[in-house]
């Protein structure tokens, strides 16, 4: 081998890993991105599913992505509409009733009102106030996260915290102490306090168990709730709920546009084998053809999972770590299902573009009773977005494609066999559906269902989790992926990880690779400066 | 009006009593600043929740609570109870029964516990030891925070002593500090360790080191315990903690029968207090605080009867305190969000207690005969908790419950007569209300045949040996003990009500929003169980604004 053609490896081509390459190669570093499927994109990719049929293969909805992201990388410039086809929330019950919630304050109290004046009148005062308190989290999702030994931070993250603090403060005595009772509160109680009608406690119950493994009633829930708002906050994310234009692929084009422009390598089809060691450093990578590439730096937004336990061979890590590794939680519990549907049935072409089905607290910790105990849930709760309401081309003219999250179908069932459950998903899912939009299940000619087994398969996500471990709060900020370990660098010297399992988490946000970027480039410059000195 | 007391306590719980106990004696540097106490007391005896009594002829029966080993020892030497008649017998063994196989034991001496471990599991027993240096390390961290007042976050300076001395410095900053350094000796690996642990949940935590689905479900008992949260919901593991921090006789995580059931413990502290010079006034049930100008001068009670005191301390929970004791408008005058946070204060019971007089002492399956010495813990494995749980969160009793009990006359025999036996039974989890129904008897008596037939499935014969029964519902133990939705803990254990939070947020350092009022029970730091430290750290508090001249 000659001299050394690259400065960093990127494992992975999904958004995270492209977000990391464009950063670093803007700074001037040399890197190669590594994909083992034949397109980019990751979970964040539009694929057709039936002939003439195309979706969002996992995340369908786009709200997380950071500003900073996206102007740090000029992805406008790159064709990306981030805030194009901005949608509401529709809370859909059986038999066709239906709350609305949109941007228009008066219509969608006059839409709770008819559940509840009392809920009308709390709706709005109450949930700014949960966006407010979740705005001071938010402010640490594009920073590295410190250390809870004061001793251990630098002045940087120092500073950080302090300005934490000051926020803290300036939101008032109140706010700070409704801040440390809700934080590891359920989501069910927090519902009962604040409302009354069942329909608008279901959907806050679902808003905050979606995508962990948790019901309503778990303690905890909460947070996730308020993470999902962080990230909804124009500060931290892009204000709204948005179906992009050409489906999450979009994102992931103007992604792969910025990294190219900025001289970013990608090379498609291309997975990789393991990581090359060499005395007890990362030193490159071999491909799974067995080709060797070089590079003093690997960053893997992998998940942590396959990161550390798959792609570093057994025996380079302590058993400590390994163990801490294989018990993140990342027992997956979402299914995704496709339909390719003649037509629309009026329900849904009426309501806004997210539907959700959760008519009660309950609905859903039934949902998750099924889970826990290894079941694909009986009667799922569910989220529905027709985007071809937005964009007609993804299927053929006149035709719709229903992208559809149903909660819950765990990772680790029990007695029901991968097939028996895929079954079940989309049987169950057209039951709920056809209950809320009767006749739709006529209009489906075809479908795809993929459980979290598919999506580990398919998208290499470790338990089918798409945040790459639950985000809940014993996996957060500095416990992600784990303690010691949360700023991205890894415990084998030359090893990062910049995907959604490091902080701060999953979501289309592009934060986590952002982070690492910065986290790699001021390691490098400290390593520069030694040997200069030296 | 002339104040006759220095301090009225509502209540004469054992946190009450030890709180009017502490005031009597001028704190623990005593003869300083000795208070005129009177406590009140609605029953015709003291102790509220530790509370034993003769419900059956010749039988002593431990009401409520059943065990002892969270009672600070500060407390105990301080208040001099063993003088006062107090005597804890230790036991040493733990079990649980299996009608299908072998039951699990567990001793009080690692080791022992270590080899029981092997026969059903050698990876088990070996990671018994990493477990159990965890759990002391966690132990360790939270034990000195028991006996300071928690600090207030949102306070320019935390340490502030009060509004009059806004600048002073508190005393328990040095405790405070202390823990911090303690915090600081750890190590950052160990930071993060507890960080982790005070917010997953005892199922993942036990996943990590054990593999024997029932010895899980075993270890996790104590995380459910008096919780409405199955043991997959996350927060339970610092339950654990809160069950693993006592000691008996200095020996850590140890616990005992108090000689005589429970009530002997609120006797001897109701003895230290009196002997103080507390003045104890039983069947006497307040009706009113009342407050003029924002201060709280005294108490109404039920008939009317108006006494005046300097200072009103209530070790009543929260929700009973702030939603019946105070009028709504006094409290509104202050902060009209003190009523929200009383309303949504989290108090549901989830406990039931069965009180039984035996003709004999039953056999265990799967159990060596000595068992019967200590705890009996009958339930599974997570699964059989969760399920017990589910009945629970849609608003019925668990069909299969989960079930502590003890037998303290196997070691005291002062409790029933020669060869008779009494058994304490604790069940959870039992809902305060079915659906949104009261109790009916038909209710309650089909909840106690599902508990019996619990035990006996797993103590063949047991129901023959039956001389009478007294059964409990959270409904019963609200209307009889005073306990709001009979929650045992005043208030339930999940970190957004503890610490600073505990009852209510800004309400956290045993002060009420009035002045001269005060809250000493279980509904505030450091919570439940017969522990004394709330009692002991309320007294501490109105001490030093007495001595400041804040009352």
């Amino acid at each position: 081998m000659s001299a050394q053609q690259y400065d960093v490896i990127v494992i992975g081509a999904g958004h995270n890993g492209l977000v990391t390459a464009s950063y670093l190669a803007k700074a001037g570093q040399k890197v190669l991105v590594l994909e083992a499927r034949e397109q980019p994109g990751g979970a964040a990719q539009t694929r057709e599913f039936a002939k003439g049929y195309r979706t969002s293969a996992v995340a369908h909805i786009l709200h997380a992505l950071h500003p900073k992201v996206i102007g740090d990388l000029g992805l406008e410039g790159h064709g990306l509409k981030a805030t194009e086809n901005r949608i509401g929330t529709s809370a859909m019950l059986p038999g066709g009733a239906r709350l609305d919630i949109t941007d228009d304050k008066a219509a969608t109290q006059a839409s709770i009102a008819r559940f509840s004046p009392a809920d009308a009148q709390a709706y709005h005062p109450r949930m700014e106030r949960l966006v407010k308190l979740a705005g001071a989290l938010g402010s640490f999702l594009m920073k590295t996260p410190p250390s809870p030994s004061p001793a251990a931070n630098d002045f940087q993250t120092k500073l950080a915290l302090g300005m934490f603090a000051v926020q803290l403060r300036l939101m008032g005595k109140k706010d700070m102490l409704e801040m440390s009772r809700i934080l590891t509160i359920n989501v069910a109680d927090l519902a009962n306090d604040f409302f009354e009608s069942d329909i608008v406690k279901g959907l806050l119950g679902f808003e905050a168990t979606l995508g962990v493994y948790l019901g309503p009633r778990s303690p905890n829930t909460v947070f996730n709730l308020l993470y999902r708002l962080a990230s909804m906050n124009v500060k931290h994310g892009q204000g709204g709920l948005f179906l992009p234009q050409g489906g999450m692929g979009a994102v992931v084009d103007a992604l792969v546009k910025a990294a190219k422009t900025a001289g970013v390598t990608i090379r498609t089809s291309a997975p990789v084998g393991h990581i090359l060691i060499e005395k007890d450093v990362a030193v490159g990578v071999v491909l799974a053809n067995g080709e060797e590439i070089r590079a003093p730096i690997v960053a893997s937004s992998a998940d942590p999972q396959r990161t550390l336990l798959h792609l570093v061979e057994p025996g380079n890590l302590d058993t400590e770590f390994l163990r801490r590794m294989r018990h993140l939680r990342m027992n997956g519990c979402v299914a995704k299902v496709h339909l390719a549907l003649d037509g629309l049935p009026d329900a849904l072409k009426q309501a806004q573009g997210r539907m959700v089905v959760a008519p009660s607290t309950n609905y859903v910790e039934h949902a998750f009773d099924c889970a826990k105990y290894g079941r694909v849930s009986d009667n799922p709760a569910l989220e529905i977005v027709i985007p071809t309401l937005s964009d007609p081309s993804l299927a053929p003219s006149g035709k719709h494609v229903a992208s559809i999250l149903c909660q819950y179908a765990p990772f680790k069932l029990r007695t029901t066999t991968q097939d028996e459950a895929r079954t079940q998903v989309l049987e169950r899912t057209l039951n709920v559906l056809d209950q809320v939009a009767p006749g739709v299940r006529n209009q489906v000619t075809a479908s795809e269902v993929l459980t979290p087994h598919d999506l580990e398969s398919k998208f290499n996500l470790s338990g089918g989790q798409w945040h790459q471990g639950e985000v809940t709060l014993d996996q957060v900020f500095f416990l992600r992926p784990a303690a010691s370990f949360q700023q991205y660098k890894m415990p084998l010297p030359g090893l990062w990880l910049c995907g959604a399992g490091a902080h701060p988490g999953g979501n289309v946000s592009g934060a986590a690779g952002a982070n690492a970027a910065r986290e790699i480039l001021n390691d490098i410059r400290k390593t520069t400066a030694r040997k200069g000195a030296a | 009006m002339a104040s006759k007391y220095d301090a009225i306590v509502i209540g004469g719980g054992h946190n009450g009593l030890v709180t009017a106990a502490y005031l009597a004696k001028g704190g623990e540097k005593e003869g300083k600043n000795k208070l005129k106490v009177l406590v009140i007391e609605r029953y015709h005896k003291v102790g509220g929740a530790a509370m034993s009594e003769e419900i059956y002829p010749g039988f002593t029966y431990s009401t409520c609570s059943y065990v002892c080993s969270l009672l600070r020892p500060e407390i105990f030497r301080f208040l001099d109870l063993p003088r006062h008649g107090l005597q804890v017998i230790p036991y040493e063994i733990n079990s649980s029964p299996n009608h299908e196989g072998e039951g699990i034991v567990t001793y009080s001496d690692h080791d022992r516990t270590r080899e029981s471990l092997r026969r059903h599991s050698i990876k088990d027993a070996e990671a018994y030891d990493h477990y159990a240096a965890e759990i002391s390390r966690q132990c360790r961290f939270i034990k000195p925070l028991l006996m300071v007042t928690p600090p207030d976050p949102t306070r320019l300076n935390p340490f502030a002593q009060n509004k009059i001395n806004p600048w002073g410095k508190r005393n328990d900053l040095e405790g405070l500090l202390k823990i911090g350094r303690e915090f600081g000796r750890m190590g950052e690996k160990q930071m993060y360790e507890i960080i982790r642990f005070w917010t997953m949940s005892i199922g993942d935590f036990l996943d990590e080191y054990f593999e024997t689905p029932r010895w899980k479900g075993f270890a996790a008992a104590s995380s459910i315990i008096g919780t409405a949260l199955g043991p997959y919901s996350p927060g339970t593991a610092y339950v654990l903690l809160h069950h693993y921090m006592g000691e008996v006789d200095g020996q850590i995580g140890a616990w005992g029968f108090a000689r005589g059931g429970m009530g002997s413990v609120s006797k001897a502290i109701a003895s230290a207090a009196t002997e103080a010079g507390v003045e104890i006034r039983t069947n006497a049930e307040v009706a009113k605080v009342i407050i003029r100008g924002g201060k709280a001068v005294g108490v109404t009670l039920g008939n009317g009867e108006e006494i005046y005191a300097r200072t009103v301390v209530s070790n009543a929970d929260p929700k009973r305190t702030y939603l019946k004791l105070i009028e709504k408008s006094d409290l509104d005058s202050i902060d009209p969000d003190i009523h929200a946070y009383a309303k949504n204060f989290k108090i549901r019971g989830s406990s039931g207690k069965l009180n039984i007089a035996l003709d004999g002492l039953p056999q265990f399956a799967g159990l060596p005969k000595e068992s019967a010495w200590g705890t009996i813990d009958i339930g599974g494995d997570f699964d059989y908790i969760e399920r017990a749980y589910d009945d629970y969160k849609y608003g019925s009793w668990s069909k299969r419950p989960f079930l502590d009990i003890v037998i303290p006359t196997t070691v005291d025999p002062t409790m029933a007569p020669p060869g008779k036996h009494f058994m304490s039974v604790f069940v959870q989890y039992v809902p305060y209300k079915l659906g949104e129904q009261p109790w009916t008897p038909e209710m309650k008596s089909a909840f106690e045949k599902d508990v019996l037939d619990t035990i006996e499935m797993n103590a063949p014969g047991f129901k023959d040996l039956i001389l009478h029964c007294q059964t409990r519902t959270p409904w019963d133990i609200e209307n009889e003990v005073g306990l709001t939705e009979g929650n045992i803990f005043q208030g339930e254990l999940t970190l957004d009500q503890m610490l600073f939070n505990r009852p209510f947020p800004g309400l956290g350092q045993y002060r009420g929003p009035f002045d001269n009022f005060y809250m000493c029970g279980s509904g505030t730091h450091p919570g439940g169980g017969v522990m004394g430290a709330p009692g002991a750290n309320a007294a501490r508090e109105m001490l030093r604004d007495f001595k400041h001249g804040v009352v």
